[in-house]
Order: C-alpha cells, then sequence, then structure tokens
C-alpha cells in the first residue's frame, strides 16, 4: 500500500510541474462544457417537452462529465503502458515475479485519481458559482451523493479494467494508436459522453445499457443529478459490480495467455 | 517545391503501408470517432427534429463541410500537432540544418493518412446534406460552398500552426489550444448562432469560425442575399497571417535559446 | 575558413527542485540560474583542416555547433564562415555544410535507405548527375551497395552511420560537422568510419570539425585538437602538443581535465 502511495504521489508531483498544461487543460475543460450546455439549451428552447430530463440536471449532467474526464473516461488511460508494449520493455514486466495485472490495474488507476484530483476541483468550483440553470446543483439528498462516491468508485473499477484489455489487446497489434482510438470512440459514445443515454432513442438505450461501457461515467453522473433513482439504480449499480468481476476475469485470462506466450519465446 | 512535396509524401504512403493492419485499425478508430459524433447528432434530432431554425439535414450539411475541411488539414497539417516532440527530438535542428523553408518541411515532416476515414464521412455527408437540403442551387450557392470548406481547412491549418508555434513558449504545447481546432469541429457541426449571441461575436472576430460556417450557410440556405457572405470565407483566410507572425518570432526566440 | 571571435552565449534554466513542497511553490514562482555556455569563445579553422573538438558534457560543444550551423544565435562575439553569418543567412549557409549528429537520423525508418537519398537530392536540389556521382562514390567507399535497398530500421547502428554521413554529403558540402559520429558502434564501424573521414578529408579537402568522447577517434584523426570547459577554450594544438611521455591517450585527457578543474 505504501508502494502505490508513492507512486500516487510522484504521479500528482508530476501533474502540478506541468502547469501550463494543467491550466490549459481547466480552460479547455470549461470552455468545452459551457458549449455543450449552450447547445442542449438551443434543443430545450426549440422543444421543452421532448427533453428527457430537467434542464438544470442536464447543465450539472454536463459539468460533472467535464469534471470527471481524466477519471472515468477512456481518454484518460494511462498511455505509459502503451509505451511500455511498444517499446519492448513490458518483457521484463512480464518476467518479474509480480502480479503483472495487480500492479498495472492499480498504477493505471491511480493515474486517473491523480490526475482528476488536478482538474475535477477547479471545474466543479466554477461551475457551481454560474447562475441558475446553467451551473452545476447539488444533488438531491445525501443518500444519493453517497450512492454517487459508491458508484463513482465502481466507475473508475469497470474503466480501469476495460483499460486493461485495451492494453492486452495492444499485445497483438504492437503499435497503440488504432486500437486506442477504437477504444475511446466506443466507449465515449455507449457512456454517453457524446450525448447522454437518456437522449438515446428508447430501444438504443435499453440495449446501451447492457454493454460494459454504460456502467462507467453514465451511472454515477444520472445518480447525482436525480435522474437516476429507485430500482433502476440499484439495478445499474448492480450491473457496475458485475462488470468489474466480469472485466477483470477476462483481463487476467488474457493476461495469464500473454504471460504462456512470453516465457515459450524466451525459451 | 511542388516536385519535392510530391518525394514527401510518396515516402509516407510508402511507410504508412508497411504498417496495414494498424492503419487499417486507425483508419476505422479515426472514421468511428466523428462517426460517433454523427450518431449523435441523429440521435437529437429523432427526439427534437430542429435545433433553433434549422433541419438535420441543415446541420448535416454544415456538419459535413467543416469536417472536410477539418480532415484535410488534419491530414496536411499535423506536422504542428507534434511540433513540441519534433523540438523536444532535434527533428527541429534537423530541419533548421536544411536549406528549405521551415514551414514547408513541418507541413512536408508528417501526413496523416487515417484521416481519409473521416474526409470520406464529411463527403458522405455533405452530397446527404445538398441532396436533400431545399436549397435552390445556382452557381453563387455552389461557390460559396466551395469557398466554405477551402477556408474551413486553411482556418483549421492555421490553428494548428499556431499551436505548433505555442511549442516554441511552453515546450509542451497548450492544451487549451485544444478548445479552438477540436472544440471547433465539435460544436462546429451546429450552425455556431445555436449558441447565443456571445458566442456569435466571438467566433466572428476573434476567431472566425463564423466567417466560413454561419454567415455563408445561411446565404447557400437562402436565410440571407447578402452577396458578401459569399466572400466572407476568404476573408477568413487571413487569420493565417497573425499565426504566422507567431511562428516567426517563435523561430527566433528557439534560434537565441536554443530550446 | 571558419572564424569564430569571442562568442559568448548565457541560457536561461528554470530550476526545479524535488519534492512536492517545492512542486506546489514552483506553480506560483519560479526561480532562474543563468549558465554560460559559451563563455568568450574564439577560434579559426583553415581550409581542409580536420579538428577535434574536444571537453567534458556540458562543455559548450554542441552550442557551438549549433552556432557554426545556423540554429542557433550568439548573445554576441563574431563568427564567420566562408565569408557567412550562419544565423544570418541560414538557407543560404547550410547548403554549404553538412551536419551529422550521432545520436539522431536522418533517414526514414520504413524506406529503403536509397529513397531518403532521394528525397536529400530534392532537398538541396542537387543536379542529377552529380547526385549519381556522389552517390556512386559514396557507396563505393563506405561500402554500401547492399544497404540502399533496405529499410533503414533493418539496419545495424554501424551500417546506419555509414548511410548517415553518406547522406550529408550527398550535396557535397565544403564543411562536415560531424557531432560523436562513432557513438555506439562496434569496433569494424568505428574504424571504417574513421577511415572513410579521413580519406574524405584528404580527398575532397572537406573540412572536418568532430565532436567525440571517443579519444581514439581523435588519435586516429585530428590532427589539431580544441579543448573546450566551461565556455571557453583551454586548449589549441596538436596531439603532440598535450601528449605527455607515450602515457595512454584517455588518461591524457582525463588529466588535462583534471588540470582545468572542467570535470
Amino acid at each position: 500500500m505504501k508502494k502505490y502511495l508513492a507512486f500516487f504521489r510522484l504521479r500528482f508531483t508530476m501533474g502540478l510541474q506541468y502547469r501550463a498544461a494543467a491550466l490549459g487543460g481547466l480552460v479547455c475543460q470549461f470552455f468545452w462544457g459551457a458549449m455543450y450546455i449552450l447547445s442542449m439549451k438551443a434543443f430545450y428552447d426549440t422543444d421543452p417537452a421532448a427533453f428527457p430530463m430537467t434542464f438544470p440536471a442536464a447543465a450539472s449532467y454536463i459539468w460533472l462529465q467535464q469534471a470527471l474526464l481524466t477519471l472515468v473516461s477512456m481518454g484518460g488511460i494511462d498511455n505509459e503502458f502503451f509505451n511500455v508494449i511498444q517499446n519492448g520493455n513490458v518483457a521484463y514486466e512480464l518476467c518479474r515475479p509480480v502480479d503483472v495485472y495487480g500492479m498495472w490495474f492499480t498504477r493505471s488507476a491511480a493515474t486517473r485519481v491523480a490526475n482528476a484530483l488536478l482538474r475535477c476541483v477547479p471545474v466543479l468550483a466554477v461551475a457551481a458559482l454560474l447562475p441558475a440553470p446553467y451551473g452545476m446543483a447539488a444533488p438531491p439528498d445525501l443518500p444519493a451523493f453517497l450512492l454517487f462516491l459508491v458508484s463513482l468508485t465502481l466507475a473508475l473499477g469497470v474503466v480501469t479494467a476495460i483499460g486493461m484489455i485495451v492494453y492486452m489487446i495492444t499485445f497483438h497489434t504492437i503499435t497503440p494508436r488504432g486500437v486506442r482510438l477504437i477504444a475511446v470512440g466506443i466507449c465515449d459514445f455507449f457512456s454517453g459522453n457524446i450525448v447522454p443515454l437518456p437522449f438515446f432513442p428508447e430501444g438504443f438505450r435499453q440495449f446501451s445499457e447492457l454493454l460494459p461501457f454504460s456502467s462507467t461515467a453514465n451511472v454515477p453522473i444520472r445518480i447525482y443529478t436525480g435522474d437516476l433513482a429507485g430500482r433502476e439504480m440499484v439495478v445499474l449499480m448492480l450491473m457496475q459490480v458485475f462488470w468489474i468481476v466480469a472485466l477483470v476475469g477476462v483481463g487476467k485470462l488474457l493476461e495469464w495467455k500473454e504471460l504462456k506466450t512470453v516465457v515459450v519465446q524466451g525459451g | 517545391m511542388l516536385k519535392l512535396y510530391g518525394k514527401y509524401f510518396s515516402i509516407h504512403l510508402k511507410s504508412t503501408m508497411q504498417y496495414k493492419g494498424s492503419f487499417f485499425a486507425t483508419l476505422i478508430g479515426s472514421f468511428l470517432t466523428s462517426f460517433t459524433v454523427f450518431l449523435g447528432i441523429s440521435f437529437m434530432f429523432q427526439r427534437f427534429h430542429k435545433v433553433a431554425e434549422f433541419s438535420y439535414e441543415e446541420v448535416l450539411l454544415c456538419y459535413g463541410i467543416m469536417l472536410m475541411g477539418f480532415s484535410v488539414a488534419q491530414m496536411f497539417a499535423s506536422g504542428f500537432k507534434v511540433f513540441d516532440s519534433m523540438i523536444a527530438n532535434g527533428e527541429f535542428d534537423r530541419i533548421l540544418c536544411r536549406p528549405r523553408n521551415e514551414i514547408f518541411q513541418v507541413l512536408a515532416y508528417r501526413i496523416d493518412f487515417i484521416r481519409v476515414g473521416m474526409l470520406l464521412q464529411g463527403i458522405v455527408m455533405l452530397v446527404y446534406g445538398l441532396a436533400s437540403c431545399y436549397v435552390d442551387w445556382n452557381f453563387s450557392r455552389v461557390i460559396t460552398v466551395i469557398f466554405m470548406a477551402v477556408g474551413g481547412c486553411v482556418l483549421f491549418s492555421a490553428l494548428f500552426l499556431l499551436d505548433g508555434s505555442i511549442a516554441f513558449f511552453t515546450l509542451q504545447g497548450l492544451e487549451f489550444m485544444n478548445v479552438f481546432t477540436y472544440g471547433a469541429i465539435e460544436h462546429g457541426k451546429y450552425p455556431l448562432s445555436i449558441y447565443g449571441k456571445g458566442m456569435l461575436t466571438f467566433c466572428t472576430f476573434v476567431i472566425p469560425y463564423a466567417l466560413v460556417q454561419y454567415y455563408p450557410l445561411t446565404y447557400v440556405l437562402g436565410r440571407s442575399d447578402n452577396p458578401l457572405f459569399i466572400f466572407l470565407p476568404l476573408l477568413a483566410c487571413l487569420f493565417v497571417v497573425p499565426c504566422w507572425i507567431v511562428w516567426r518570432i517563435g523561430v527566433r526566440r528557439y534560434k537565441s535559446t536554443g530550446s | 575558413m571558419i572564424e569564430v571571435q569571442d562568442l559568448r552565449k548565457t541560457f536561461k534554466v528554470a530550476r526545479r527542485e524535488a519534492g512536492f513542497g517545492q512542486a506546489v511553490k514552483a506553480l506560483f514562482h519560479r526561480e532562474y540560474t543563468y549558465v554560460h555556455a559559451l563563455d568568450g569563445v574564439s577560434f579559426r579553422i583553415g581550409d581542409g583542416e580536420m579538428v577535434g573538438y574536444i571537453g567534458p558534457n556540458g562543455a559548450g560543444k554542441s552550442s557551438t555547433i549549433k552556432i557554426l550551423s545556423g540554429i542557433l544565435t550568439p548573445d554576441s562575439g563574431k563568427c564567420l564562415i566562408d565569408g557567412r553569418i550562419p544565423w544570418k543567412s541560414r538557407q543560404k549557409h547550410v547548403k554549404e555544410i553538412g551536419v551529422v549528429f550521432g545520436q539522431r537520423t536522418q533517414l526514414w525508418w520504413d524506406v529503403p535507405v536509397v529513397d531518403s537519398f532521394e528525397l536529400l537530392k530534392e532537398i538541396y536540389a542537387i543536379p542529377t548527375e552529380v547526385y549519381k556521382k556522389n552517390v556512386d562514390q559514396l557507396t563505393e567507399l563506405l561500402d554500401l551497395a547492399q544497404l540502399l535497398r533496405t529499410p533503414a530500421r533493418q539496419l545495424s547502428l554501424g551500417q546506419r552511420m555509414r548511410c548517415e554521413i553518406a547522406g550529408s554529403l550527398l550535396h557535397n558540402p565544403k564543411i562536415l560537422f560531424l557531432d560523436e559520429p562513432t557513438i555506439g558502434l562496434d569496433a569494424v564501424s568505428k574504424l571504417a568510419v574513421r577511415d572513410f573521414i579521413k580519406r574524405l578529408n584528404q580527398e575532397r579537402h572537406t573540412t572536418v570539425l568532430l565532436t567525440t568522447h571517443d579519444m581514439q577517434d581523435i588519435e586516429a584523426l585530428a590532427s589539431r585538437i580544441l579543448l573546450i570547459g566551461k565556455g571557453k577554450i583551454l586548449l589549441d594544438g596538436s596531439l603532440e602538443d598535450i601528449r605527455r611521455g607515450g602515457s595512454h591517450i584517455d588518461e591524457t585527457v582525463a588529466e588535462l581535465y583534471k588540470k582545468f578543474d572542467v570535470t
């Protein structure tokens, strides 16, 4: 645990050193969120009856999404491991007498948390100060907020586990660019990053909720905005737990197969 | 100069084709990125049918034109997108050791063929938009569409140039420049007027996106008959000038600090 | 003819201290230190000379090479190369020089070497007959016949360096700057490269300025040595001048560094 804490601090310090990048990222996310909300407003004004949630909920959704981008979206995947795979240093990692899956999993999750801490607090602070329909509203009540935190942790687990599978696939393609683009494209879309899931046509939404990608940002953010509650929320949170177990299982299986081929090559 | 660029082009093509599998995977990824945006637009219009005064077909026409300009700029001006790493790995020193213009060499350094996926999608949406919009096509409207695509391409390239130039000053490049490039293509899928007066003014006078998008679009759709709007995309091309000046300052700074 | 007089160059470097608290502090306030990379450097190299430029890491070697190649503008001082001021007329200047950076490559990774050469032909606008003649000659001298059709990524380091050197000579430069050309090469390649540089200097009378940490390079090639340390030229003379009674060349140089306190 101490080892991981040290790693986390290192990451956080590294992030701090690139102050221009950090500031730029903030401006970027803030602007992005504002544009997104303005377009939502345009749709809302065109036909308020067709809007599947209240407008303030949509605004909160978008701000949270921006704030949590590096934490639970595929775009926040740790590129370092792609480099390790591409330059061949992965052979060393695989030969070490430690649980590679566990180590990589923890490290990529830690990277996400470290990056997100730098970014999400300022974005949320500014968003909370904005005037009523455009700003970030408080969650409906304390239990909802606590459930949001639980679900957010689960979402972090799901997205990291998907990331692990992406790494394992990269072993076979070596160059990560294509795999990364495809993974980000699919995950962004089905996690409601491009259009929130409640805006999907009904049948397509139900289909999307069966996929692991919707168990990432989609669930915690909608719990926070009050869009998701009651039985539906419980079902989707159980889905999150299921996907963590399933995806970690698949990832470990792939790692085991990978390890075998490395040993074969070495012998 | 053109012959030299041709040489670069064929080397890039040869290099890319050395890794066919990875090339096609990346092509699919690039296509997916813009295709999901298109799907998102479709979903929104299934629900709302219109946004402000624009129909689905009109938005697709708008996005198609912008995407064409953007993908061409991404393909041919992508050297500037990796310019911070060119400085870091000494590639820019190499460029300075050669008797050719620096901007030309950076442009020739990288040609990102995978953007063809995005370009194709832009063309498909443009054609669909053209076919299904109720536009009374005449010469000046066709010319306007062409100007919009060209102006968009030049404007995006200018922003990539600016983005690259900033690497002279910060070494890592500035992430907020993404707002003006990726942000513009992401949010420029809708006519800029839907974002309200303030944004439209910003995109008219600061970063002149509205000159290649909203104003000429209203002319093409017959919402305005101001003939000046036909030529606004060409005016927007002047944005290259300030970006080029920043580049010159950056090169001078680089030569005096060596980093 | 290369004439350098009283070149000065100072760099401003942001100080970065270790530790978490320091990183937070650096967010708001940064401290800088000034490094005098070149502190009044003067020398003169005649046409057809071969000069070894040595000194410990960070002594100012690469700053000098960068200034001579027109990449870097000095703070003050004069530099004339065949009548040109390198940083003032960059494009005209670099047409007449060749530069080899030992740790970087100008060859395109994934295409045959000859394709990179043909690109260089266009970049330097080399007339076709000159290009053909040079490629033939260089192919023979550097033994490239087997290599030209191979993609650079499949070449060994030594093979690549031979191609690299050939590439920077296609346009008949009168002056060649070599920055650590033998770094990381195996013994055979090292000898081949040295041998070639020697012949180049003798037969084409190309002026060669060579930086290296490999003292055997110097021993084999340079009749004259410039020793730089802490931004100053400490010694300008022949190998015999600095050698003391047959001791090994590495020891001689180490002693010199110690004497001038520049390690």
